[in-house]
């Protein structure tokens, strides 16, 4: 139950039921279709540049409380960072979510992404957990439209 | 709410009239035995995939501790033993559905390889430009894309038997459907999302009558109905050895005989041949023609102790075990605040489908796995049913005969605990 609570924390169920930044951009330099084909879950990420910093950004769409939530806490972070910053910022919350950390387990420069930690409990839930950022790194790389989560 | 109670059941149980015992059954299966995340396993997954019996499990091990060789053309014991036992489930499942005759009953992967085998032989041979295949909305997609891929390559159309609010198909929009056009109809027995039972044999009547041939995806049908292919007059039949208590990748296709002998096969190599030379190659004989090489043994042997093992408990007794689960478990899942059924026929079978006010399916998956509650969230591979309900997934909890009351009780308990948890 604990790990339930963990990944389930009231910050996460906030993000979840008031999103921040649940806006289109009408503007935006970037629109990415970001699709987990393995729930139907579907988000609009909107990304907007000054130079190469972050200077608006917003999603919308529907899923679970953990993509939702994730999708909030990461528009909050990456606003005014820079392209560099952001992609950083990715890896470390890949290696997060995933477990995959090399060395100490220290987040704090991840700020409230922190609290995605507990994902890493729940390997199905991992694609939950990054459909935005993905989604995030196809805007900043402005490759593809439309990412999946496979 | 009338339940999983065959609709085609001429033949009279072998069972007697005894209730299913189920803490008994429950001893058979090892895997349920144990706790997950510190709580007893209480699996409502069947119908992506069953649990398998001690009988199963000792099957395989039996055979390849002592009776492992390939089969066919083999000289010496162990490959007479192989094939013997291999043949013999092919009796054992012509018992099964109630088929004609043994060489009607063809091993296959699975229903996603039937369908695929009936698609490309039978379909390829039948279906040409401006055609019709008429599918329904219900259909899992290894229903759909088979007959898409077939349509495509043709120049053929796919049509689709829509549905009502309830789950079910609208047998007047089936009957305008059909048309000269029409070359085959194949549709599902009982959804796996939705639960429900569909009238097959009217549908088939009714094709019939045109003289249109019909298949029929049975893999939720298989471990619930007793079947009977000849009183149905399907011209296919096809399910899944796993969905039966039985080894993942074997399963069964049944055609007619006149059907199959017309066929082309499927895939070419050893098995399936009489006589090859490089100028000419002769086609074995059935159902070997779609046997192509060296089969799923084990798979087979242990389908045939899967079969043994259901026949043994009695698909009536089954039925009326899963009916009465059913029951209480549209009962208390309706009597929950924010929780609405998803496909609610009059006649289905015991799968309930629903989504909860506010919370995503995947968050009640997770929750109720927190508590050993294993469940199946998502669009179940049949992505157009959620399209119809306008919903992006459901929360399904799917029954077998192993289930019990207390397990209804421990998920009812378990979902308030979400409207807890996601407060
Ligand atoms: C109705 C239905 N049809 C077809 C299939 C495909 O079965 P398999 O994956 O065993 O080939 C399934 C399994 O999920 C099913 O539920």
């Amino acid at each position: 139950m604990s790990e339930l609570r963990e990944l389930y924390q009231e910050i996460v169920l906030d993000h979840n039921s008031r999103p921040r930044n649940f806006k289109e951009i009408e503007d935006a330099d970037r629109v990415v279709e970001g699709y987990n084909p393995l729930c139907g879950d579907k988000i609009m990420l909107y990304v907007k540049f000054e130079g190469d910093t972050i200077a608006d950004i917003g999603f919308q769409g529907t899923g679970c409380a953990i993509s939702r939530a994730s999708a909030s806490l990461m528009t909050q972070q990456v606003k005014g960072r820079n392209v560099a910053q952001a992609e950083k910022l990715f890896d470390r919350f890949h290696e997060m979510v995933t477990g995959n950390v090399d060395g100490d387990l220290d987040f704090e420069d991840l700020g409230d992404l922190e609290v995605m930690a507990g994902v890493s409990n729940f390997p199905s839930r991992v694609k939950c957990a990054t459909l935005s950022w993905h989604s995030l790194r196809s805007a900043l790389k402005s490759q593809e439209a439309h990412v999946t989560t496979e | 709410m009338t339940t999983a109670k065959p609709a085609e059941s001429p033949r009279p149980s072998l069972t007697s009239e005894a209730p299913l015992d189920v803490q008994r059954v429950r001893r058979d299966f090892p895997i349920l035995q144990q706790q997950v995340r510190g709580r007893p396993l209480v699996y409502l997954d069947n119908a992506a995939t069953s649990q398998k019996p001690h009988q199963v499990i000792d099957t395989l091990t039996r055979y390849y501790t002592k009776e492992n060789s390939n089969i066919h053309r083999g000289v010496h014991y162990l490959s007479e033993l192989a094939t013997t036992k291999y043949e013999a489930t092919r009796s054992t499942v012509k018992r099964f559905i109630n088929a004609g005759e043994e060489r009607e009953i063809v091993f296959v992967r699975g229903t996603t390889e039937g369908l695929n085998l009936v698609a490309q032989s039978f379909g390829r041979q039948r279906v040409g430009e401006g055609d019709e295949v008429i599918i329904s909305t219900m259909e899992h997609h290894s229903n759909i894309v088979p007959w898409q891929m077939l349509c495509e390559e043709r120049g053929a159309r796919l049509r689709v038997i829509p549905i009502n609010d309830d789950g079910e198909l609208l047998l007047d929009e089936y009957e305008k459907l059909l048309s000269p056009r029409t070359k085959l109809v194949s549709v599902v027995h009982v959804s796996n999302s939705l639960g429900t039972i569909n009238p097959i044999k009217r549908i088939i009547e009714t094709a019939h009558a045109q003289g249109v041939p019909v298949a029929i995806d049975g893999a939720q049908a298989a471990p619930h109905l007793r079947l009977d292919v000849q009183d149905l007059d399907c011209d296919f039949y096809t399910f899944s050895g796993h969905k039966l208590f039985g080894p993942t990748g074997i399963g069964v296709l049944y055609g007619k005989a006149e059907h199959l002998e017309a066929m082309p096969p499927y895939q070419g190599g050893g098995d399936m041949i009489k006589s090859v030379t490089f100028e000419k190659t002769t086609y074995n004989d059935l159902p070997y023609k779609f046997e192509a090489g060296t089969p799923h043994i084990a798979g087979v042997i242990g389908l045939g102790a899967a079969i043994d093992y259901v026949e043994g408990i009695g698909l009536d007794r089954i039925g009326a075990h899963e009916s009465e689960l059913l029951r209480y478990g549209i009962e208390r899942l309706s009597a929950i605040d924010g929780l609405k059924l998803i496909g609610t026929a009059g006649h289905k079978a015991s799968i309930l489908s629903f989504v909860l006010d506010g919370v995503h399916p995947h968050d009640v998956g997770s929750i109720l796995d927190g508590e050993g509650i294993a469940i199946r969230t998502g669009h179940h591979c049949t992505q157009p049913v959620m399209e119809r309900f306008g919903i992006a997934a459901t929360a399904r909890a799917s029954l077998a005969f192993y289930n019990t009351k207390e397990e209804i009780d421990a998920l009812v308990e378990g979902i308030h605990h979400v409207s807890e948890v996601m407060g």
